[in-house]
């Protein structure tokens, strides 16, 4: 690979590495700021599980995104990556909550205006559809994993102490989960857009099993999502922890696998052909928010226990944010693509 | 990596677990040896059966103290309950300040060896009974604070409801003691058993008080 291709894919490393230094928190942020599981733990769970999910089911939500714009230069991939992962930098920055997801599918239809190419606007009402079902989904689910695991604990009365073993597990087993369908489901926001144009060749590890262009690229995408977890998530992590709901490692815990389950619907291929083959409607592959998911399942709780303590403003910055970031993105990539392509001579579309 | 430090988390906390269940026999078990004692003192004065209850009560106190340092070691070296274990090591030294209060009333009775009349014997009697079933109602709503705490305010009342009956009899007894026409050296040194004995429930019942917070906090 030459240089310059490295130097465009970086964008997406860039992406992806803001990616695991932000979304890792929603997975293990409340147990590692709870205390409940070390940091080095859920780090080395967290990147493990998350390369897993890229290069295991990470095509199906990708897929979706490439539908939406095939961006078919390694430049304009570039500068689209680069505009979403500058918008979540300066978002952050700004103290506004910020979706890679929002961002890059705002960069995507960025793109598709400096080059002409039209929108397919199915896939852009799915993709929008879904942003306001994955925080609902996700309150749903939540409450009703709730409800059960109340019920649950009530009738098998666990010592105290005993409890908190068995939720230091399932909340292991839950952020493993999480990471798993946060690569999966995120890994198009990463990665996708460099689909068309990638730079990889297709392997055959000797003859048994192949490795696909599209899976290194994953595998890429993943290792730069890892790297972020490892090196800046903590204090991501110590923040939410600390500054979230007051939740119980119980609540937690179902926060946790709310997110999960959320995204790895909106991810799983295998669930896609169960429910085609029982001919069932049928749940888009979408990348989705995992903050979002996130803030829709602590809110389901909160409304399962009468609403009290429930922090309306977030709500209103949920909503913000979704109108806010893909116009901003797709703002930064339409001048970011006018430059690449006029200052810089290069091309950013055939 | 994971699995064999995960299988060694339930085996600690089984070891953790019935460290705490030995707590709270030995909380009960000193109520049930001071009822014994007192009942013995009343009826033979300082005997050999008194000293060996005392001996009792003074041993599980001891190895009482020893087990609640071993618990908060393990909670905070450990990081185990963090949201809870404030509250636990709370519940744990308060509990221990009971036992704490039956080994002081026992010494109180071996070393000033009061010579309480025959008339108030079945009064101090009854109220060593009532401290004795306020403090066995409070091992039951800690026990319940740790396995199921909706349980805990089931026992709560028991322990607002025999401290009451305390306080009724130590009053009566007091009065009783100080209408009398023996010397006011003497009714007070009686004073200060009645009390020491009464406070035994008071402590109980602030216990109790700071439980059905702690309870509150669990709840999720």
């Amino acid at each position: 690979m030459d240089f310059a291709t490295l130097f465009f894919l970086s964008s997406g490393l860039f992406l992806g590495w803001s990616l695991g230094a932000n979304d890792a928190a929603n997975v293990f942020g409340t147990a590692v700021g709870s205390r409940m599981i070390r940091f080095s733990t859920a780090a080395v769970i967290c990147s493990v599980f998350v390369i897993m999910g890229a290069v295991m089911s990470g095509s199906g939500a990708a897929h979706t995104l490439g539908k939406l714009g095939a961006i078919d230069a390694l430049g304009g991939a570039f500068m689209a990556a680069f505009a979403a992962a500058l918008s979540v930098y300066l978002m952050t920055k700004a103290g506004l909550p910020v979706s890679t997801t929002q961002a890059i599918v705002g960069a995507i239809v960025g793109w598709n205006l400096f080059t002409a190419t039209s929108t397919d606007p199915a896939t852009l009402s799915t993709i929008l559809g879904t942003w306001v079902i994955c925080p609902i989904l996700a309150a749903i689910i939540a409450m009703l994993l709730y409800k059960g695991t109340s019920w649950f604990l009530r009738k098998m009365n666990f010592h105290m102490i005993r409890l908190d073993a068995y939720t230091r597990a399932a909340l292991i087993l839950a952020g493993a989960f999480g990471a798993y369908s946060l690569g999966a489901n995120n890994i198009g926001n990463v990665m996708g857009v460099f689909v068309p144009s990638s730079p990889f060749k297709d392997l055959s590890i000797m003859g048994m099993a192949d490795f696909t262009s599209v899976e290194q690229l994953f595998l890429l995408g993943g290792l730069a999502i890892a790297a972020g977890v490892i090196t800046y998530s903590e204090r991501v992590m110590l923040t939410v922890g600390g500054g979230m709901l007051p939740l119980s490692p119980v609540g937690a815990w179902v926060v946790v696998m709310a997110h999960s389950i959320v995204l790895f619907l909106f991810a799983s291929r295998g669930l896609q052909a169960l429910l085609l083959s029982y001919d069932l409607a049928t749940i888009p592959l979408v990348p989705v928010s995992s903050s979002q998911a996130v803030v829709g399942a602590v809110l389901g709780i909160g409304l399962l226990q009468g609403g009290r303590g429930i922090r309306w403003r977030i709500v209103g910055s949920v909503s913000l944010g979704w109108v806010v970031t893909p116009l901003v993105a797709g703002l930064v990539c339409y001048i970011g693509l006018f430059f690449l392509q006029n200052v810089f001579g290069q091309e950013v579309y055939q | 990596m994971v699995l064999p430090k995960t299988v060694s988390i339930f085996r600690r906390t089984r070891v953790l677990e019935g460290e705490i269940d030995e707590f709270m026999d030995n909380l009960a078990q000193s109520a049930l040896a001071f009822k014994r004692a007192i009942s013995i003192f009343l009826a033979e004065g300082r005997s050999a059966e008194f000293d060996e209850k005392l001996a009792q009560v003074n041993d599980l106190e001891s190895r009482s103290d020893d087990l609640r340092r071993g618990i908060e070691r393990q909670l905070y070296a450990q990081t185990l309950i963090p949201e809870s274990r404030g509250d636990v090591l709370g519940l744990l030294e308060n509990l221990d300040s009971v036992l704490n209060n039956f080994e002081g009333a026992l010494w109180g009775f071996s070393i000033e060896n009061p010579d309480i009349p025959e008339q108030y014997h079945e009064d101090y009697r009854s109220l060593a009974e009532q401290v004795t079933a306020a403090v066995e109602a409070l091992v039951l709503a800690s026990r319940a604070f740790f396995r199921n705490v909706e349980m805990v305010s089931d026992h709560m009342h028991k322990v607002i409801f025999y401290e009451k009956e305390a306080d009724k009899v130590s009053t009566k007894l007091k009065r009783q003691i100080f209408e009398s026409d023996i010397d006011l050296a003497r009714k007070l040194h009686l004073r200060h058993f009645v009390e020491l004995i009464d406070n035994i429930a008071d402590r109980s019942e602030d216990v109790a008080d700071r439980l059905a917070i702690y309870a509150i906090k669990r709840r999720f």
